[in-house]
């Protein structure tokens, strides 16, 4: 068993850190502060090939793996967890199940504009009333001629706005319950597909989470993503590897609000000395280090199963589950050991701290996570 | 058009860290960087490869780890890395230095010769334009801009005391890069998964044309006299005022001091 960096993830790692520190960094506030969508910092990620690191070359992707695009996530994260929900949600909801369950044509066709960051992907599975219930879809699809026309709508969407292609999720067997869903590729254009309402959201403020609508929508049959009726599967193991960038996300929110916190306790002085000169203080952040390192763990095992095709579904609901409540655990600390300083928008933990909740609830939450462990323990 | 830039691996002296007791470098885990005069020209070649897809070699002298500078410019989007490594090529100065790297020159074909200005772990500025006198080529050094016509001839911008002056010169020749000259662009992902599976070429005393007496140890004439760390400064006093007071200030204090 070797824990130790490879040369190439050590040289990945160098190059990400610094983009997060010089060009991700700098906009975090402002982009949570204005609610805006970092179009320029996706454009940068783009030409750097940031937005297909797991995709093949031979589809235009970097041709790295899960290991490198959780780091990835992790670190961008750590400076600004919109982005890397922005990198999350395009990659892992979009091309990867283009990727693993598309055809020849499909691969051809939307994974190059993909993986070079040209297009933008999103993922369309939840419904007002199909959250954690995926199965209970209100969307559906019904064949015309060479097309499948969908009508519904969609909720909570990441990239929705700035999307260029979705994977979404209907109904093309109402009788058959689960096994009747379908996933379709959509594109922003297709005629009756339009983009609702933004949501005014707690956190990752500046990723633009909408409302999709689909009014007589038409997809063409060759945009039928896998099977017929197979498509509640390929959600859930869509959503899998989600959970890894997701895991990844809480763990760089977790590792950022830690950096903050021991900057802020070394030259904090209260009763003639740095607050770090507490044992209180040097406590806290020795736990909640520990915990920090454990999830990384959880996600590079969980990344690591990925790339080498073992199963990795438990593997991944644990890196979520512990990640997103470390994340949670970890910035509500940062806060209390900034005092009032850290509840002002002045100081960064604060809007991490709002950042973290949501890795609890979206891509399953938590109590879905321990759902899916229990179920692996107890077959 | 064939570029060929040297490169040097150091320590990132802004990691550095002084032990307070024996007043020594604590260089244990201080990681190891592009030199940035070099990494400016390394983001020079590639610009120029960008506009007019010049071939770029990177070179660099130096231990084994060395490498991995290497790798780094791969990243970046270098064609060719060869790394000068030798037992005999050990204890240079920058004289002897400048010999080995000359040395390897003489057997690559090139039109512009690109270093940085110095390195940050010594500060000698020397290299290049010795390297530029063995192989007998014209130089420009403090290097702020360059321009290239498409065919033989460089107008280069470079930085004096009071100013700058701007230069024409034609290739073969080498320059000298200032890091504030051109922002180096990031590795790509792509760049980087790749990097670890191009070739590096291990170059010797044997593939280079050079009098082994002037390399090494025995080809280095300089001798460290004294290696000391200056003593901490008291932290001075801020006056904030205006231009004829602060003047005012001074003098009374120079005069306490009798320095006039």
């Amino acid at each position: 068993m070797d824990f130790s960096l490879s040369k190439t993830e050590t040289l990945f790692l160098q190059m990400i850190r610094e983009f997060a520190d010089k060009e991700v960094k700098p906009l975090a506030a402002e982009v949570d502060e204005e609610e805006r969508f970092p179009v320029e910092t996706v454009e940068k990620m783009a030409k750097l090939g940031i937005m297909g690191i797991p995709v093949p070359v031979e589809y235009g992707g970097a041709g790295g793996n899960n290991v490198l695009y959780s780091m990835a996530v992790e670190e961008l994260s750590a400076a600004c967890a919109t982005t890397g929900v922005i990198v999350s949600a395009h990659t892992s909801l979009c091309a990867a199940p283009i990727l693993e369950f598309g055809n020849k044509e499909q691969k051809a066709k939307y994974l190059p504009k993909l993986a070079s960051g040209e297009w933008l992907g999103a993922f369309g599975l939840t419904e007002p009333n199909a959250g954690t219930d995926a199965s209970s879809q209100q969307t559906i699809a019904v064949e015309d001629g060479d097309n499948y026309i969908l009508n519904g709508s969609k909720i909570f969407i990441t990239n929705a706005e700035y999307g260029h292609v979705y994977i979404i999720f209907a109904m093309t067997d109402k009788s058959k319950g689960v096994k009747g869903i379908s996933a379709f590729i959509v594109e922003k254009d297709f005629p009756g597909f339009s983009v609702g309402k933004k949501e005014k959201k707690m956190g990752i403020r500046g990723s633009a989470t909408c409302e999709l609508i689909m009014e007589n929508c038409v997809v063409p049959k060759a945009n039928l993503l896998g099977k017929i009726n197979e498509g509640f599967s390929i959600a859930m193991k869509t959503l899998d590897g989600g959970r890894i960038g997701i895991a990844a996300q809480a763990l760089g929110i977790a590792q950022g609000a830690i950096n903050e916190t021991v900057k802020y306790v070394k030259e904090r002085k209260q009763f003639g000395k740095p607050i770090s000169a507490f044992q209180n203080t040097q406590f806290q952040l020795a736990d909640l280090q520990t915990r920090v390192v454990a999830s990384r763990l959880l996600v590079r095992q969980a990344a690591f199963k990925k790339d080498k095709g073992q199963n990795y579904s438990t593997e991944a609901a644990m890196a979520k589950l512990y990640a997103a409540e470390t994340a949670m655990e970890v910035t509500n600390k940062a806060i209390q050991m900034h005092g009032g300083y850290g509840y002002t928008r002045e100081y960064p933990v604060e809007r991490m701290f709002r950042d973290a909740k949501i890795t609890e609830i979206y891509e399953g939450t938590s109590e879905v996570q321990r759902m899916v462990i229990s179920a692996a323990l107890l077959k | 058009m064939k570029i060929v830039v040297c490169i040097k691996q150091v320590p990132d002296t802004t990691e550095i860290k002084i032990n307070p007791t024996t007043g020594t470098l604590i260089r244990d885990g201080v990681p190891s960087i592009i030199n940035p005069d070099d990494k400016a020209g390394l983001e020079l070649a590639l610009s120029l490869k960008d506009k007019f897809n010049a071939h770029i070699t990177v070179i660099t002298m130096g231990p084994a780890q060395a490498e991995d500078v290497l790798r780094e410019a791969y990243a970046m989007g270098v064609d060719r890395a060869i790394l000068l490594t030798d037992r005999k090529f050990a204890g240079a100065d920058t004289l002897a230095t400048s010999h080995a790297l000359a040395g390897a020159l003489r057997k690559l074909e090139f039109d512009l010769l690109i270093t940085g200005r110095q390195a940050i772990d010594g500060d000698t500025a020397q290299v290049g334009p010795q390297i530029a006198e063995h192989l007998d080529l014209p130089q420009v050094s403090y290097l702020e801009h360059l321009d290239f016509d498409g065919k033989n001839t460089f107008t280069v911008k470079r930085r004096v005391e009071d100013g700058y002056e701007i230069l024409q010169v034609d290739g073969p020749c080498v320059v000298t890069v200032l890091s504030g000259a051109y922002k180096p662009r990031y590795m790509t992902v792509s760049g980087i998964v790749g990097a670890y599976e191009k070739e590096v070429e291990f170059w010797g005393f044997e593939q280079i044309d050079v009098v082994e007496s002037k390399l090494g140890l025995k080809g280095s004439p300089t001798r460290v006299h004294k290696a000391f760390s200056r003593g901490v400064k008291a932290p001075g006093e801020l006056y904030e005022v205006d231009t004829n007071e602060a003047a005012g200030i001074i003098i009374s204090k120079l005069k306490e001091k009798f320095i006039i």
